[in-house]
């Protein structure tokens, strides 16, 4: 056809991306699917930033529907209006129109659990005080299902007073497009009747509110009710009649504390709703139930927990060498044919031995830390880790922390900045800067590249019955890593940060299969700060240390080659450059610091550059030992084996080997945590005590180490 | 009886809450409230914390505060 006549397409086809006509907050207790779902709602188009005046991360993302656009806000998991946590007070306050500069949501999208019926009610009747337009998404009907539970959705909306509730499968992506179509409507839904669950009290309020002449919002008189002592209450005070009060307060709460008589009040009333419209069938266990179920008793779940870090380990090592060999190679490579194409001048030892070479060496390590950050996404994703809390507050009561210090230290072993945030959830402030305290010591990926450049380098292959060497070694340093951090904790809490023991209360997901899109989602976002860091930060400090290396230049006409030597002309003159540069006369001038660690000039200046980000230690290997005598040596492992002292004694012995890594593992090398720490506890005291105290530990280990071990 | 003394696969309900005692309305908040049926389901290694299955939720919960809660066995 040569003149394709002009097709017309009806509208309401054509996908246009719409701005959002308004916001809606997506609520839920934890682990009720909520992030799942605002995943699958706003696709990949989410953006991550702070909540204004206080630097908690928020997710918001635009929901596309048909003829409308809705932004979405996902807030942090809770279980009433009234929590503690900073990650709590978050939620709520960003609900009740709290926070600096910004209103109330226009609508709430509540996430509930089919299979956790019970306590989303409860939220949920707390939320309708609010009088926002509500929608109810009921989850895991898919999990319910298999356990032999059906909710019928149309009685549950009835004893609602008419809140619409969907049902979705999340995993399966059913019921999401009739979800949709609510959504599109629910900005311009009524707000809901009031809660059923507690009608003298919700009574109570409305006559207060109406009786204030515009004083008081309801939400205040509600909020000052049920918190005697706080803010809110004087509040509720300066405007309130005090006799009346008096007496509401005896009749609601007679001589109990307010909060405990609405959990009896309401819990009653979810307890009745959640009989009425469940409906069981008897069901005959699956095989992966009953899999689960044995794996969520205590010996099974110890025993799972740490054959799973064995294969993590192992898993580092063995599967990523593959890629991680395509990787040295193509770097290798393009550094050869960068020189030959610049030539060997300023320009291209810059880009082959500064750029190249720097950041290729941090970039080889990335199959390793994906393989770390998915095995710790996926023990995330499938509620393991609250499991390893309950397992371990029993332990963690002995160093003064209880089991809600776990899941923050465990997820650092991927990166602590993250888990320093998560430290959030823990209620009480001296736990949880202890905790924080504890976190920059667990084994983070960024760790990794350092311990297996040396480990491959001077711990054999062999194999120790089943296991690996280099893999059991690996171990070992988490082991390090851990107990520097147990000793940290018991030290600051019978100190410092001495309080009462503290408590333990945690509601345990069922172990449920990890869902794809929430572990890629999570596993890209982990991999793009990897990557920025190594394109800014260890870029950076690649340049600078390779012009410090480079300059200034030597005169080649007063250069003497020693004919005895067994190294090459060329190779002698380069190691001369190096040593005369600013950066060898920086470094031999403070290598006196750290040689009773056994550790040269490189290492010195290696490892004091690599404060800002302790991966750069090994761009600057990288940077420092392609320009030196031992440049022959194909692999930067091969050219560490051939560093020598003048008098041609290794200088990577055993000793200085494990002292090195002992450092390593205690330092707090990371410019990025010491910054978060400010954050989070809101002082310059915490990161600079956190940073002196882990500088001289991991000094004091990595002599005690040396010199022992040199001297067996 | 108190919650703390449940044996493992044994249907109760809470029929008394000391709602005064330290860290018990955390608790209540979870859905811990007179009237709730409870199971013991395992303690930890060690006896403590215990897990207890709650209208199909489990919770952990340390047994100093378990025994804050006045418990009844189901006959049936």
């Amino acid at each position: 056809m040569n003149n394709p006549a002009p097709v017309s397409v009806p509208l309401e086809q054509v996908n246009i991306r719409r701005k959002p006509r308004a916001r809606v907050a997506v609520i839920g207790v934890p682990n009720s699917g909520k992030s799942t779902l605002f995943n699958r709602l706003t696709g990949l188009r989410q953006t991550t930033g702070n909540f204004p005046g206080v630097t908690v991360e928020r997710s918001l993302g635009v929901c596309q529907l048909e003829g409308t656009a809705l932004e979405l806000e996902d807030l942090p998991g809770i279980y009433c209006l009234s929590g503690h946590s900073t990650d709590e007070r978050i939620a709520v306050d960003a609900l009740l129109g709290r926070l600096p500069g910004e209103q109330r949501p226009d609508g709430l999208l509540v996430v509930i659990a089919a299979t956790h019926l019970y306590q989303g009610l409860y939220l949920l009747e707390q939320l309708l005080e609010l009088q926002t337009p509500t929608l109810v998404a009921l989850t895991m009907t898919d999990a319910a299902l298999a356990e032999g539970i059906t909710i019928d959705t149309e009685a549950l909306s009835e004893r609602l007073g008419g809140v619409p509730v969907c049902s979705v499968a999340t995993t399966l992506g059913q019921g999401v497009d009739a979800l949709k179509a609510q959504l599109a409507t629910l900005a311009d839904l009524a707000p809901p009747e009031l809660p059923a669950s507690w009608p003298a009290f919700s009574r109570s309020a409305q006559e207060v509110a109406d009786a204030s002449d515009g004083q008081l919002a309801r939400l205040d008189v509600i909020q000052g009710l049920l918190h005697p002592g706080d803010e809110e209450a004087r509040r509720l005070a300066s405007f309130a009649d005090e006799r009346d009060l008096e007496v509401r307060h005896r009749t609601l709460f007679g001589d109990q504390p307010p909060r405990a008589q609405e959990a009896r009040e309401r819990y009653t009333w979810s307890r009745e709703t959640v009989q009425a419209v469940t409906e069981r069938a008897p069901v005959v266990k699956r095989w992966g139930a009953r899999l689960a179920a044995f794996i969520n008793r205590p010996w099974p779940a110890t025993a799972l927990f740490f054959i799973t870090l064995v294969l993590v380990f192992q898993a580092v090592f063995s599967w990523a060498t593959p890629l991680m060999d395509a990787i040295d190679d193509a770097t290798g490579a393009l550094g050869a044919w960068t020189l030959a194409a610049v030539g060997d001048n300023a320009v291209g030892s810059f880009l082959a031995d500064g750029v190249i070479a720097g950041v290729g060496s941090v970039i080889i390590f990335l199959p390793q830390i994906l393989i770390l950050f998915l095995f710790i996404i996926v023990l995330e994703d499938t509620g393991y880790l609250a499991r390893a809390a309950f397992l371990m507050d029993r332990g963690m009561r002995k160093v003064g922390l209880s089991g809600l210090s776990v899941i923050p230290m465990l997820s650092s072993f991927a990166c602590a900045v993250p888990s320093i945030m998560a430290a959030r959830t823990i209620p009480d402030r001296k736990d949880r800067f202890a905790t924080i305290l504890a976190s920059p010591f667990m084994t983070c990926s960024a760790r990794l590249p350092v311990y297996a450049l040396l480990i491959a380098a001077f711990v054999p292959a062999s194999s120790v019955g089943w296991f690996n060497l280099q893999g059991l070694v690996l171990f070992g340093l988490y082991l390090l890593g851990i107990l520097g951090g147990l000793m940290t904790a018991l030290l600051i809490k019978k100190t410092a940060l001495r309080g009462p023991k503290p408590l333990f209360s945690l509601a345990l997901p069922e172990f449920r299969r990890p869902n794809l899109q929430t572990v890629l989602i999570k596993l890209w976002a982990r991999v793009r700060v990897f990557l920025k860091r190594a394109g800014t930060i260890i870029f950076a400090v690649a340049v600078v240390v390779w012009a410090l290396a480079y300059f200034p230049r030597m005169d080649v006409a007063d250069f003497q080659p020693s004919t005895d030597s067994t190294l090459s002309e060329e190779n002698q003159l380069a190691a001369a450059q190096l040593e005369q540069s600013y950066l060898g006369r920086a470094g031999k001038q403070i290598e006196p610091i750290f040689r009773p660690l056994g550790w040269d000039w490189k290492i010195s200046s290696a490892v004091i550059a690599g404060f800002p980000a302790r991966e750069v230690v090994v761009a600057i290997m990288g940077t420092l030992y392609a320009v030196g005598p031992e440049a022959d040596e194909e692999s930067l492992a091969g050219r560490l084996k051939a560093a020598a002292w003048p008098d041609g004694s290794p200088i990577f012995t055993l000793p200085m080997v494990l002292g090195l890594m002992v450092f390593y593992a205690w330092c707090l090398q990371c410019a990025a945590t010491v910054a978060v720490i400010r954050r989070e506890t809101n002082s310059w005291r915490w990161p600079v005590f956190a940073w002196t105290y882990m500088s001289v530990v991991a000094y004091l280990g990595a002599l005690l180490v040396f010199q022992v071990g040199s001297r067996l | 009886m108190t919650l703390a003394d449940l044996k493992p696969g044994i249907d109760a309900h809470i029929t008394l809450v000391n709602s005064e005692a330290e860290g018990v309305l955390r608790l209540m908040v979870l859905g811990l409230v007179e009237g709730t049926p409870v199971r013991f389901r395992h303690a930890a290694i060690g006896g403590d914390p215990i897990e207890i299955e709650v209208m199909g939720a489990s919770l952990s919960v340390r047994r100093e505060q378990a025994r804050q809660f006045t418990v009844e066995v189901d006959h049936e």
